[in-house]
């Protein structure tokens, strides 16, 4: 499975975009801590804007900067969404209120509660009607999207669009599921090289160990948000250097990716 | 025109000099050829066709990719309120029987009706999967189990291998009953959910995928894919596609979701739900009635089919991006979805012979989808929607209904609609109200979800 890298959105705590996520995994900076910044989803309509939660900004976030990068026009893009979990303050208030006396739960509520909401808010923003895949995979989440997105390409023969991002998830869930901020990376994919290409990738499956990240704060987030199993080939990218990274998938299955800087 | 690089404008160009150049006195006489790409997807170019009273002509010439080849489903299975099994759910077709009942799930205080899966509790996962344990995974257990599918899979892995059958299920809600009952058990004070909870097996959306992959010792990929009430259509796009390139030699596909109160409650809150069992495409229907079910298919890629072998042909996917809860008022996405079906399986609408529809029998879902089936078949081909047998299963609807075309075309016959009296009559489609028999050879099968996600699957029998 091989595709061309055209465009790349990053957003997690201290890595507010790819320009400066860049800068980091490149030694330019060092990785400093601060809590993730949510850009504004601009692009939904005003009742739609004001409503839209974490998971929604931060999907919206991830995926306009990798098409920006590249200039193309969301609206015919096909996606592959891929998340650990659905929203999780939005499942909190959900379950709180059915243990509650009063079950009338808020059906605004209730339709963002599907693991697809970001992929039907994306299509609301966009007007993209292409197709949306929603995957999940718990810890295995990216690595899977990441199968459908490449496979997509190979077999469509079109760009598209990967957003793989996690959200945070409130107490009490949190101690069964330590997610502590919003996080994610966005790939969009060409199955040729193009002007806009930074990167040719080939994946195949690995059952080497999968590669971590020497800098305790970046291994920390590769291991803590889901998405963010990709920082090894996003290091690997900002290095500019051709070769290969052991991405985290599902153990023993790891995803080998040779890279190939344009 | 031609130009290489895919411009959207450059698409528009065309279609405007094409307009200019039209005789006036010809107004339908202009017919858009063309490819699958930028302009299906591009809702300003369907606007400009349909307001320029336009017709676009598909037919297999004008292929620009098959995303399909065709697959072998070799081995199927079912269980939802209408039995365990392919022979029960065909003996209760068969005297359109429906499996709802009046709702008593849990505490639940509503009016409305369900069809619940018998035998779930008394599922016990093994001792090493115990962590698993929910009524959502005791459903993938007992569907497993079913039709001696377990078996079939243990065949393929070891003609394979088990890092080369990969698990690509789909749900809606997973084993979220879990947290919903952890949450009234919360300790006093501090809140903390109690220690037996275990989110990552139970309530989290892959963990029927998981459960599956663990259960049969596989070692290689798998995921979930939960685009609410199409997920289990779309795992057949995914693993096809798999499939097709090579990196897996078969899949278990399939989709399992169970009651739970936040679908019971969710749907009531958005007012979708009715108090009587459904009514798919009646003039008087009034919502849905909420299901639970697993269905599971073993897919091959094989060289040759025997005669007979039932085959996966196309799988189209689209979205709306209309709404979140309610689909396109005039079916767009519903309508690009069977077309980009057709497409990948290289047919045209008169050479389908049955569509179940998503049917869920509320009052958007079957205008909507009626207006695209009549845009695109008109009224010839025989279609029906099954939720009235069992139920609106959600996350498992697509593979459940899948199952049943693979029963329609091996039996030769139409499914029925129980529940359905008086046939909306703004609507203009061939409804089979009744079962009927007929020689099928192949069948179209429509799956929409909130978040306007939509996906149409076509099966049908080797030649």
């Amino acid at each position: 499975m091989q595709a061309w890298i055209d465009g790349i959105g990053v957003i997690a705590p201290g890595l507010p975009n790819w320009r400066s996520a860049r800068e980091v995994l490149s030694g330019v900076r060092d990785f400093e801590f601060t809590s993730t910044v949510l850009p504004l989803p601009s692009l939904l309509p005003a009742a739609e804007r004001r409503r839209a939660s974490n998971v929604i900004k931060l999907s919206l976030g991830l995926g306009l900067e990798a098409v920006n990068q590249a200039g193309v026009d969301p609206s015919t893009l096909a996606t592959v969404f891929a998340a650990s979990g659905a929203d999780g303050n939005n499942c909190h208030a959900l379950c709180e209120q059915l243990a509650s006396k009063d079950r009338q739960i808020s059906p605004t509520r209730f339709h963002n509660s599907v693991h697809n909401a970001s992929a039907g808010y994306w299509g609301i923003a966009t007007r993209s009607m292409a197709s949306s895949q929603v995957i999940a995979a718990f810890d295995a989440s990216f690595g899977a999207g990441l199968l459908e997105a490449l496979a997509q390409v190979v077999c469509n023969g079109q760009l598209m669009l990967l957003i793989a991002y996690d959200s945070e998830y409130p107490q009490p869930l949190r101690a069964k599921r330590n997610t502590p901020d919003c996080g994610g990376v966005a790939l969009l994919l060409n199955p040729q090289c193009s002007v806009a290409s930074l990167a040719s990738i080939t994946l195949s499956p690995s059952h080497q160990s999968a590669d971590v990240m020497t800098d305790a704060g970046l291994e920390t987030l590769r291991q803590q948000i889901p998405a963010l199993r990709a920082l090894p080939m996003l290091q690997r990218l900002a290095s500019g250097q051709a070769g290969s990274v052991i991405l985290d998938y599902l153990a023993p299955m790891q995803l080998k990716l040779d890279m190939q800087p344009c | 025109m031609v130009d290489l690089s895919l411009e959207v404008e450059v698409l528009f160009d065309a279609l405007e000099h094409a307009l200019c150049g039209r005789q006036p006195e010809h107004t339908d006489a202009l017919i858009h050829h063309s490819d699958r790409r930028l302009q299906y997807v591009a809702i300003r170019h369907s606007e400009r066709l349909a307001e320029a009273g336009i017709h676009v002509k598909l037919s297999q010439l004008e292929h620009s990719k098959i995303t399909v080849s065709p697959l072998l489903l070799s081995a199927y299975t079912l269980t939802t309120s209408l039995g365990r099994g392919l022979e029960a759910t065909r003996e209760a077709m068969r005297y359109e029987r429906s499996g709802l009942a009046k709702c008593c799930f849990e505490t639940v205080e509503l009016d409305t009706w369900v069809g619940v899966v018998d035998g779930v509790d008394a599922q016990q996962l093994p001792r090493a999967l115990g962590h698993y344990d929910c009524r959502n995974n005791r459903l993938v257990q007992l569907g497993l189990e079913t039709d001696g599918f377990a078996l079939r899979v243990r065949e393929a892995v070891e003609r394979y291998g088990n890092d080369r059958v990969g698990v690509f299920l789909g749900t809606s809600t997973a084993g979220i009953l879990e947290t919903e009952l952890a949450y009234r058990r919360r300790v006093q004070g501090s809140g903390v959910l109690p220690d037996d909870f275990h989110y990552r097996t139970t309530h989290n959306a892959f963990s029927l995928a998981e459960f599956t992959r663990e259960y049969f010792g596989l070692t290689g990929m798998a995921m979930t894919i939960s685009t609410a009430c199409s997920s289990s259509a779309k795992v057949f796009g995914a693993a096809a596609r798999q499939l097709t390139i090579g990196s897996i030699d078969a899949a278990i596909v399939g989709g399992v979701d169970s009651l739970c109160l936040t679908t019971l409650y969710g749907f009531a809150s958005l007012q979708l739900s009715s108090a009587r069992p459904c009514r798919p495409f009646d003039a008087a229907r009034d919502g849905i009635s909420i299901g639970e079910g697993a269905a599971f298919g073993l897919l091959e890629r094989t060289e040759q089919h025997p005669p007979g072998s039932l085959l996966l042909l196309g799988v189209g996917e689209s979205s709306d991006a209309y709404h979140m809860s309610s689909p396109h008022p005039d079916g767009l996405g519903a309508r690009l979805a069977m077309e980009a079906a057709l497409r990948s399986a290289g047919l045209a609408p008169d050479e389908v012979d049955y569509i179940n529809l998503h049917g869920t029998a509320t009052l958007a879902n079957d205008a909507s989808e009626g207006q695209a089936v009549a845009t695109l078949f008109g009224d010839c081909v025989p279609c029906s929607s099954t939720k009235g047998a069992t139920g609106h299963t959600l996350g498992a609807a697509g593979a459940v209904e899948a199952v049943i075309c693979a029963m329609a075309l091996t039996d030769g016959y139409l499914p029925g609609s129980p529940g359905t009296t008086e046939l909306d009559p703004t609507i203009p489609i061939r409804y089979q109200n009744h079962n009927g028999s007929a020689s099928l050879r192949r069948v179209l099968s429509n799956s929409f979800g909130f978040g306007g996600s939509n996906c149409s699957l076509i099966f049908g029998l080797a030649n």
